[in-house]
């Protein structure tokens, strides 16, 4: 009885190891987001300062189309729910599941992506780009900063993808899909700070 | 051990249910700003004391149901690690409007 106990305890012990080292690397990801999180804080301060500095340039309010961003934030909302379908399938054991909600998750990020591509390209072509004014110079890298993340993270995603097809949910994948989880809330939760700061209170 | 798997940032796992409850908060939060700027009905004040309102109440419930965070994950570290990082976005933001701010009264 007495070996019985000792090796459940073992058993015990080791399981709880193992889960504190997935906990660990979790909370260490979670360490860095919060240095992004100043990085933006920054980049935020700077376009605050320069937005109004428009050097005989375009106001925000004269670029910036609403109905184009209110569809670029459902995008990103909507990805970050599937995101969220994926890690409850993951707790679920269904890899066949969060690979699929992974994928879906890929394809609103995308769309995101290419629909800031489309208006940055639209307002250069128009003469509006970074080197035109302080307030574009702050709105060009502010913005395209958060697009530069999400573009990393659809690598993120289509990396995942791969392993989750060929490794199945493991000890050493689900850490990272955890990882990745708080990275695409975390860029979701900078996204309503960029549409109410930059795009509502520009138009505002 | 049903309930130890890790979920971002920590302690519980979330459920269907608050997913579904984060985004339909979300949508409203977000419909709700966007409604009022573009229909431009609203005084400049209200609408942008209105605006930021929703933006914290947004960020806020992303935070407790998209990431999970709670005062008890990780035994309270990643609240205090982002209560740390906001104090330090305050002083990053606040100082730095208010002291531009000066300059360009002063200078201009």
């Amino acid at each position: 009885m007495a070996t019985d106990t000792l090796t459940n305890h073992d058993a015990h012990a080791h399981e709880h190891e193992h889960h504190d080292a997935g906990d660990t690397k979790v909370f260490g990801f979670w360490i860095y987001l919060m240095s992004d999180l100043i990085i933006f804080g920054s980049l935020f301060a700077a376009y605050a300062v320069l937005s109004p500095n428009t050097a005989g340039g375009p106001t925000p309010g004269e670029i910036f189309e609403l109905p184009f961003v209110l569809v670029e934030t459902f995008l990103l909302l909507f990805s970050s729910f599937t995101y969220g379908m994926a890690v409850l399938a993951m707790n679920d054991d269904k890899a066949a599941q969060v690979r699929n909600w992974l994928v879906i998750t890929f394809l609103l990020g995308a769309g995101f992506v290419g629909m800031e591509i489309y208006e940055f390209h639209h307002l250069i072509v128009e003469g509006f780009g970074p080197d035109r004014s302080a307030f574009l110079s702050s709105f060009f890298t502010l913005v395209g900063t958060h697009g530069t993340h999400v573009t990393f993270g659809l690598i993120w995603i289509l990396v995942m993808v791969y392993q989750v097809s060929t490794k199945g949910l493991t000890p050493t994948t689900r850490p990272r899909i955890m990882c990745l989880s708080l990275f695409w809330h975390f860029l979701d939760i900078v996204w309503i700070c960029v549409f109410t700061i930059v795009y509502l209170m520009g138009v505002l | 051990m049903s309930g130890s798997h890790t979920a971002p940032g920590g302690a519980s796992h979330g459920s269907t249910k608050t997913y579904i409850t984060g985004l339909i908060l979300s949508i409203v939060l977000t419909v709700i700003p966007f409604g009022m700027v573009m229909s431009g009905g609203f005084s400049t004040s209200a609408t942008l004391i209105t605006i930021l309102i929703m933006a914290v109440l947004q960020v806020l419930v992303q935070l407790i149901m998209f990431m999970h965070l709670d005062s008890k994950s990780e035994e309270g570290w990643n609240l205090i690690s982002i209560v740390f990082a906001l104090s330090i976005l305050v002083l990053i933001v606040g100082g730095s409007i208010w002291i531009m701010h000066n300059l360009m009264i002063n200078t201009m």
